[in-house]
């Protein structure tokens, strides 16, 4: 059933995927003996001509452990399951990585995802700072971190290959982080209803190579802000020249 | 009441909890009706895009939004409350302990008004100026409190006056019911001799009473917010849209258990009978329900996990999330093993029962994927979601309500629904209802979000449209389906086979009261000797013993 995930291209994702893989495939056996056994009686025990149910309330200890003891199985199973998939969690929502090779800001918009970008000096509230509607573009194999935010209402940054959801809740910065592990164009979509554009609510993440990314940046740093910054780095070259 | 009634007093302005109970019954259906109209009018839409649809024309995005949040609403507050727990409970609860009516008649008759006047205060909501609201059922704000984002004018308040009129009408039956049990039980009638069904509907109307509250605060915050702009909920006054979220799901989690308990107790009645067996484990059926009711107000934030509360408050709920699983497996495992050694008698009562416990259990083992905090980031808010509460509520509502209804027909109409008929009801229904929400676990896993109009707007979901189209026509099958039901029964009604006071040979004490039960249900007090599931007795004559046989 989970092979009808879409491709997956972070890397945390791996082990999201091996969660929801190890989830289901214990939830299903369940499923499938329990359904066996209740349609094994059915069958066994349809009315017959002559015959007779048999009187068992199932109140005595000995019997309740019928009951009983698969439930302890399926507790025990459950436990696995929490303690086997919490890291996975931990990973993913709480340990932020404290050093990001990018960091950028996205905010929810009816309808759109404004992204604003760092620029070439990687530091915000500087006058290279840039902007992007509903295009994000991230280099490959570099952690990522975004701090998240909306401007009127609630809506949820989703990007299925990332395996990542989160929602964007006004009056709030929400961070997340991820690290895209392959090239290519991947939906970005609202995941909370967030009024009558929601369902157009749509993006792109271009996760690209090191190099496409830099001149990228290059290329969408505003023309003021490279001249001021050359001539910063030409000055500074002079410096070290004397 | 040896008063002559007309005919207005005693069907429409009717004091007796039997009348009540099936005008919640029937109002219920006819909501359900709505409701379904609505499902049809989106899966269209899902199944073909921007298509006119027949009955309806072009569906707009922001309609769209009003059909899907009415839907939710309509099923959960118009159809499967007023079913389960009022009609079933206030048409039962009384006969099944023995009394001659609800402790507050007129309490009871002023309930089924009120939810009748909140039942009409929602469906005006679609014929304001800019329709009905569409923020979802959850409504939550800020989209919901600030009406320059929602676009809705009267939708809004509408919505939260018909569901506050709503919640007024259900804890009037709440007390009636808990009073009911408490004082005016049969002589003999004591808690552990009480019918599962007595149990759960009671259980039911604890769990309701005692989460209600918040959410009643909730709604008033948000309608301050609607019309006089306050700001509870609005962060640039200084509000939090999350505390919202905490009200609703405090109550919306334990709500879920509202309309699963009666279920559960109508399964069980009808198991019982049919398959001539005592049910297996009574207490301990009891036990995991109240442990799981109080598990029930510690679970909510598993709806919030990615909605930007602290993540490390999320282990623990999803610790408290996955153990609830296990009472109701305790439960689950208990019908199956009461079926063990029985004599199963497949009426289409029994067809619906046994056919909610097969789909239930779908609809309960997903829930793990949910609730797992990791698997969550992914599934929340997909349509795996949508496809796994489809899998609970659906045999919840409608096969468990089917299932009653075929049942006690007899009891409550004197005459018998066709069987035949009946069948074909049930295998249409049940099969067609996995094509309409099979496809929806898979679409969900491919990564198709919730509420979104037209999926094929998205790149990585253009390949499985297909699945939608399989959903859709289902779903025409489904409701299809109902035609048959709906003639039958009110033919049936009228011109069904006669029944006799207990047809199915059951234990519990409405069997003992003529078919139909008059004013004041029993002909003479009934006096209780023993617990509702002595089938089968040991050295016996016949194989069921009502609840009144001495020993
Ligand atoms: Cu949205
Ligand atoms: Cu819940």
């Amino acid at each position: 059933m989970m092979n009808w995930l879409p491709e997956n291209v972070s890397t945390y994702g791996t082990d999201m995927d091996a969660v929801m893989h190890s989830i289901w495939n214990i939830v299903f056996v369940w499923f499938l003996l329990a359904e066996a056994v209740l349609f094994y009686f059915l069958i066994r025990y349809r009315k017959k001509k002559g015959q007779r149910a048999k009187y068992k309330t199932g109140n005595s200890l000995k019997e309740m452990s019928w009951v009983l003891i698969p439930a302890a199985i399926v507790l025990m199973f459950d436990l696995g399951i929490d303690f086997y998939q919490n890291p996975v969690w931990k990973k993913v929502k709480i340990d932020i990585p404290q050093d990001p090779d990018l960091v950028v800001k996205i905010e929810g918009q009816q309808f759109v995802w404004n992204m604003t970008y760092p620029g070439l000096d990687n530091k915000f509230g500087t006058i290279d700072d840039f902007k992007t509607t509903s295009q994000l573009y991230v280099p490959i194999n570099k952690k990522v971190v975004f701090e998240l935010s909306s401007k009127d209402v609630i809506h949820s940054f989703w990007v299925p290959n990332l395996r990542l959801k989160q929602d964007a809740v006004p009056g709030r910065v929400i961070k997340g982080w991820f690290e895209a592990v392959k090239n290519g164009t991947y939906s970005i979509g609202c995941a909370e209803l967030c009024g009558s554009g929601h369902g157009m609510m749509r993006g792109q993440l271009h996760v690209l190579s090191d190099k496409e990314y830099q001149d990228w940046v290059y290329k969408k740093t505003p023309k003021k802000a490279k001249k001021a910054l050359e001539a910063a780095a030409d000055s500074q070259q002079e410096n070290s020249h004397e | 009441m040896s008063k002559k009634q007309s005919f207005l007093t005693k069907y429409i302005f009717s004091q007796d909890h039997k009348v009540v109970g099936v005008q919640y019954m029937i109002l219920g259906l006819l909501m359900a009706l709505v409701g379904g109209y609505l499902a049809y009018v989106f899966r269209y839409q899902l199944a073909y895009p921007n298509q006119s649809i027949p009955g309806y024309g072009v569906l707009e995005a922001d309609k769209y939004n009003s059909a899907v949040t009415m839907h939710g609403t309509i099923m959960v507050f118009w159809v499967a409350m007023p079913i389960l727990l009022s009609g079933f409970g206030n048409y039962l609860l009384p006969l099944m302990v023995g009394a001659k009516d609800m402790a507050f008649p007129k309490l009871n008759m002023l309930s089924f008004w009120v939810f009748f006047v909140s039942a009409l205060t929602l469906i005006s909501s679609f014929f304001v100026p800019e329709g009905a609201v569409g923020g979802g059922w959850t409504t939550y704000p800020p989209l919901m409190a600030n009406p320059g984002f929602t676009g809705v004018g009267w939708g809004a308040p509408l919505w939260i006056l018909a569901v506050a009129l709503e919640f007024a009408s259900m804890l009037m039956s709440g007390i009636n019911f808990l009073t009911t049990t408490i004082t005016m039980r049969a002589k003999g009638m004591t808690f552990f001799r009480m019918p599962l069904f007595v149990w759960m509907a009671n259980v039911a109307s604890l769990i309701f009473m005692f989460s209600v509250g918040p959410l009643i605060a909730g709604a008033l915050m948000l309608l301050a917010d609607q019309l006089f702009a306050v700001g509870f909920f609005l962060p640039e006054k200084g509000g939090d849209p999350l505390l919202f979220q905490h009200l609703f799901w405090f109550f919306g989690h334990p709500e879920v258990y509202v309309l699963l308990l009666p279920a559960l107790g109508i399964v069980a009645e009808i198991i019982t009978v049919f398959s001539r067996k005592s049910i297996f484990g009574y207490k301990m059926i009891i036990y995991s329900v109240l442990v799981a009711g109080v598990l029930s107000f510690l679970v909510w934030a598993h709806h919030q996990f990615v909605s930007g509360i602290d993540p490390r408050i999320a282990a623990p709920f999803g610790l408290t999330t996955i153990l609830i699983s296990v009472p109701f497996a305790i439960t689950m495992f208990a019908y199956i093993a009461s079926l063990w050694g029985g004599q199963v008698r497949f009426s289409t009562a029994m067809l619906f029962a046994i056919s909610m416990i097969v789909e239930f259990l779908l609809g309960g083992v997903t829930g793990i994927l949910n609730g797992a905090t990791a698997s969550d980031i992914y599934m929340h808010d997909t349509y795996f979601v949508v496809a796994h509460f489809h899998y609970t509520l659906f045999p919840i509502v409608f096969l468990t309500s089917f299932a009653g209804i075929y049942f006690w027909f007899p009891k409550i109409f004197g005459r018998f629904m066709n069987e035949t008929w009946g069948k074909i009801h049930f295998w249409i229904t049940a099969i067609s209802a996995n094509f309409v929400f099979l496809p929806l676990f898979f679409v969900g896993i491919a990564g198709n979000h919730r509420r979104i109009y037209d999926p094929s707007l998205f790149e990585h979901l253009k390949d499985f449209q297909y699945l939608h189209v399989i959903s859709t026509i289902g779903l025409f099958v489904l409701i299809g389906a109902q035609v048959p039901f709906i003639l039958n029964f009110f033919i049936s009604m009228f011109k069904g086979k006669k029944a006799t006071e207990n047809p199915w040979e059951a234990n519990t004490l409405e069997w003992q009261a003529p078919s139909p039960p008059g004013h004041g249900n029993f002909i003479t007090d009934p006096v209780v000797h023993r617990w509702p599931y002595d089938y089968s007795l040991e050295n016996t004559e016949k194989d069921w013993c009502p609840q009144t046989e001495a020993i």
